[in-house]
């Protein structure tokens, strides 16, 4: 049996069973001359953990920053296909990006406070999308920004202290919960856990699952172990195409793909 | 590795002792050596010609800091200080020739010998200039009850008597004689001279046989002061210049002295009797060095004792001002424009070769530009300000627009990817974040080329920013003149008091650039505080 063929049937069942927040058809990237992504159509569930793998320079990162338009920022990228946000279209000429990246916020590998105090990091997206009216409100959005990203108990008291002050792992919940302020429905992570110790990173992890409940989440990891622990649904890429996307222990116990068997058992990448 | 041969194994475990390796050691040390050393002789360098820079301008320019003025003690007159014409503010500070007949009036009545002789009489009103009475007439009309009362005032002395005070022109140096004999007369301000001790005269003989390697010696004794015409035996001969009127047939035993004056007469801008009016004045307390508040205090003149730096230190700021509120928003809007929102294409890489190449462009041509632009197309008036602050500001703009570049390119990306991953437009992600965090970078950069506009002098002189501007300009519409102008005036001005005064005009041009540089850095610290 061809692969694809193998494959399809298995996401289509997968994926009927819960709402599809982002549906990703046929989409190539091409940098300049050089594709970088090549025909990839994916559904990402809504109120999930969706984690994307493989080895470096696959297209992983590239794929994930489609979803909010950070590829307009390149010059030479170019997107083709259609991607579905609750049914329209990302691209539409008519669609914001900055309206869109207010829906879909976005962690990066490296932290990357902004230089203010850590109110301001917080506030900043609440601001200039006009969220708080008020002193109080604001103040009471920041809160619950940290506290859901469990940093309010470290940070409470020197709120107006910079955030570049903080520690690596400090600064990366910084990140999520300036994403989070600005009440996205998805949450875009690139390797967020890259550059950090792996306490810090078992805090984000457990941080990624409660945030699972409320948002659409999907993350890049090197690690499998990490894609294992934290995700759902597990999308494995290989030199630019989609080799596998199913549910997550699917795809570790039983990939139907060697790729995939090679991959997570080490073979290679 | 289990085949490997012994004696490669041995080398392996003695690598800390291998002499080869060692001696590539020691030459790599030896490199760096070599190489800390060279950057410590080129350090040294810099500071040495800073140093030696520093030094020569500070003590060229240190005598022009000070000046020599003479007291007067005038009555004022109604008749000479009240002109014909009127008795207004304006009369009365205007009235050069009625405050100098005063002031002459005295010098004839300190020096009455000579009130005959006209060419003596014209030396003797030179020692003060002759606008050096205006400072006495702006007072006497701002205060117009003084007139008819008796007041002390300060008049400048000329510049050459004054650089010969402070001995910068006609070296002199002084020689005690012994004590006087009797003073004899012979004819019209002839007198000779014995001496009254036995050790003094083989002095002023060994001075007299001297002659021809120095121009004139002055003779002063009981406050009188002669020029030395011959010394036979025991007995010199003198004629009378200046100062306390001679004691003929006194027995007195007064300090003879000499001034020997290593400049003749002929060679010299001032003349033996003016040395001698000059020193006799100073002897009876009536001049005295002061700070020479003039030169920032008063614009320019064809006077060097007069003349200041008033109208261009007014001139360069004004200029600077007009020039950073035409460059630096230019600069940095044409820099965030390229840098953060331009599309990369040929046009935008063709403006930027440009701009580069026109940062390397001569001044000149800048002003070239401004003349034919400002002055004949849009009809702009000369010598003023603010045409002089467009040209120099069109002069630095490429600058602050690499200096802005460079700037906002070191601005990590990240914080522009955190900004426009939040929802952020492109817009609030320069002004929120890149611009704040490149702010010193780019003042750092504006202030470095303002530093260049203020010390810029060759597109001035032709926008015409080189002409004689007696009043302080009061805005930049007004004729002006900056300092480096000033400088380049002045330094090719003949009299040798020009010299002092260039080098003490440099050093505020020095200060200015100094305050500029404080500035940058106090609001660089201010832009950094925030984060």
């Amino acid at each position: 049996m061809p692969e694809a063929t193998d494959q399809l049937p298995a996401n289509a069942t997968a994926i009927t069973e819960d709402r599809i927040k982002i549906d990703c058809q046929n989409v190539d990237v091409f940098y300049g001359a050089k594709q970088a992504i090549f025909d990839i159509s994916l559904g990402i569930q809504d109120s999930a953990v969706t984690s994307f793998i493989g080895p470096s320079g696959c297209g992983k990162s590239t794929f994930l920053r489609c979803m909010n338009r950070m590829n307009d920022t390149i010059d030479s990228a170019q997107v083709n296909g259609k991607i579905f946000m609750d049914g329209s279209d990302i691209n539409d000429p008519s669609v914001d990006p900055v309206l869109l990246r207010s829906r879909v916020g976005m962690v990066f590998q490296k932290p990357n406070p902004f230089p203010k105090s850590i109110y301001d990091n917080i506030a900043y997206g609440a601001r200039i999308h006009g969220l708080a009216s008020g002193r109080a409100d604001l103040d009471a959005l920041v809160e619950d920004s940290l506290k859901r990203a469990g940093l309010w108990d470290e940070v409470k008291d020197r709120l107006q202290q910079p955030g570049t002050g903080l520690s690596g792992g400090q600064q990366q919940r910084l990140c999520i919960a300036r994403a989070i302020a600005v009440s996205p429905e998805v949450i875009l992570m690139d390797e967020p856990c890259s550059a950090l110790d792996p306490i810090a990173t078992a805090r984000i992890e457990e941080l990624i699952d409660e945030l699972r409940q409320r948002y659409c989440i999907v993350i890049v990891t090197h690690s499998m172990q990490q894609a294992a622990r934290v995700s759902q649904r597990t999308a494995f890429f290989h030199l630019g195409a989609l080799v596998e996307y199913g549910d997550t222990e699917t795809i570790f116990t039983n990939p139907s793909d060697q790729k995939t068997q090679d991959y997570i058992t080490g073979r290679f990448g | 590795m289990t085949d490997a041969p012994d004696s490669e194994q041995a080398s392996h475990t003695n690598a800390f002792a291998n002499p080869d390796v060692l001696k590539r050691l020691a030459k790599r040390h030896a490199a760096e050596k070599r190489f800390q050393i060279y950057g410590m002789c080129a350090i040294a360098f810099s500071v040495l010609a800073l140093c030696t820079l520093i030094f020569s301008i500070v003590s060229e320019a240190s005598s022009a800091f000070t000046r020599h003025y003479v007291t007067f003690d005038l009555t004022l007159e109604p008749d000479s200080v009240i002109p014909e014409i009127g008795d207004s503010y304006d009369d009365i500070s205007s009235n050069v020739t009625g405050f100098n007949q005063l002031v002459q009036s005295n010098l004839l009545e300190t020096f009455p010998v000579f009130a005959e002789d006209r060419n003596l009489r014209r030396e003797l009103f030179a020692i003060v200039p002759r606008l050096g009475v205006l400072p006495i007439a702006r007072q006497t009309a701002e205060r117009p009850d003084t007139i008819g009362t008796e007041r002390s005032f300060r008049v400048v002395l000329s510049d050459d008597l004054d650089l010969f005070l402070k001995g910068r022109i006609t070296p002199s140096r002084s020689v005690d004689i012994g004590q006087a004999g009797r003073l004899g007369e012979v004819g019209a301000a002839e007198y000779t001279l014995s001496d009254a001790g036995l050790d003094g005269f083989p002095v002023l003989q060994r001075v007299w046989a001297e002659r021809e390697t120095f121009g004139s010696a002055l003779i002063t004794v009981n406050g009188g002061w002669y020029r030395l015409t011959n010394v036979a035996g025991a007995v010199m001969s003198l004629e009378f210049l200046a100062g306390g009127p001679p004691r003929v047939g006194e027995q007195d035993g007064a300090d003879i002295r000499a001034i020997i004056l290593d400049v003749p007469e002929t060679d010299r801008t001032t003349s033996d009797h003016q040395i001698a009016w000059t020193l006799s004045l100073q002897e009876s307390g009536r001049i005295e060095r002061r700070l020479n508040t003039s030169l920032i205090r008063h614009s320019d003149s064809t006077y060097p004792e007069l003349a200041g730096a008033a109208a261009a230190i007014v001139g360069s700021i004004l200029t600077m001002i007009v020039t950073a509120i035409f460059a630096i928003p230019v600069g940095i809007f044409a820099a965030v424009y390229l840098e953060e929102f331009a599309p990369t294409n040929r046009l935008t890489g063709l403006i930027e070769v440009n701009i580069n190449n026109l940062a390397a462009v001569p001044s000149i041509v800048f002003g070239l530009l401004g003349a034919s632009v400002f002055l004949d197309v849009f009809g702009l008036p000369r010598s003023v300000p603010f045409v002089g602050g467009l040209v120099l500001g069109l002069l630095i703009l490429p600058t602050v627009i690499i200096a802005s570049r460079a700037a906002l390119r070191s601005v990590p990306p990240s914080i522009r990817t955190a900004a426009l991953g939040l929802g952020a437009s492109q817009t609030q992600t320069v002004f929120h974040h890149v611009l704040p965090l490149a702010a010193p970078g780019i003042l750092t950069g504006s202030i470095i080329a303002m530093a260049r506009a203020l010390g810029e002098t060759a597109p001035l002189l032709l926008i015409g920013m080189v002409a004689f501007v007696n009043e302080v300009p009061t805005g930049p519409n007004d004729e002006a003149t900056v300092l480096p102008v000033l400088i380049f005036k002045w330094f090719s001005g003949a009299e040798r008091a020009w010299e002092p005064m260039t080098s003490a005009v440099v050093i505020i041009l020095l200060v200015l650039l100094m305050a500029m540089s404080l500035t940058a850095v106090l609001l660089r610290r201010h832009f950094e505080r925030r984060w």
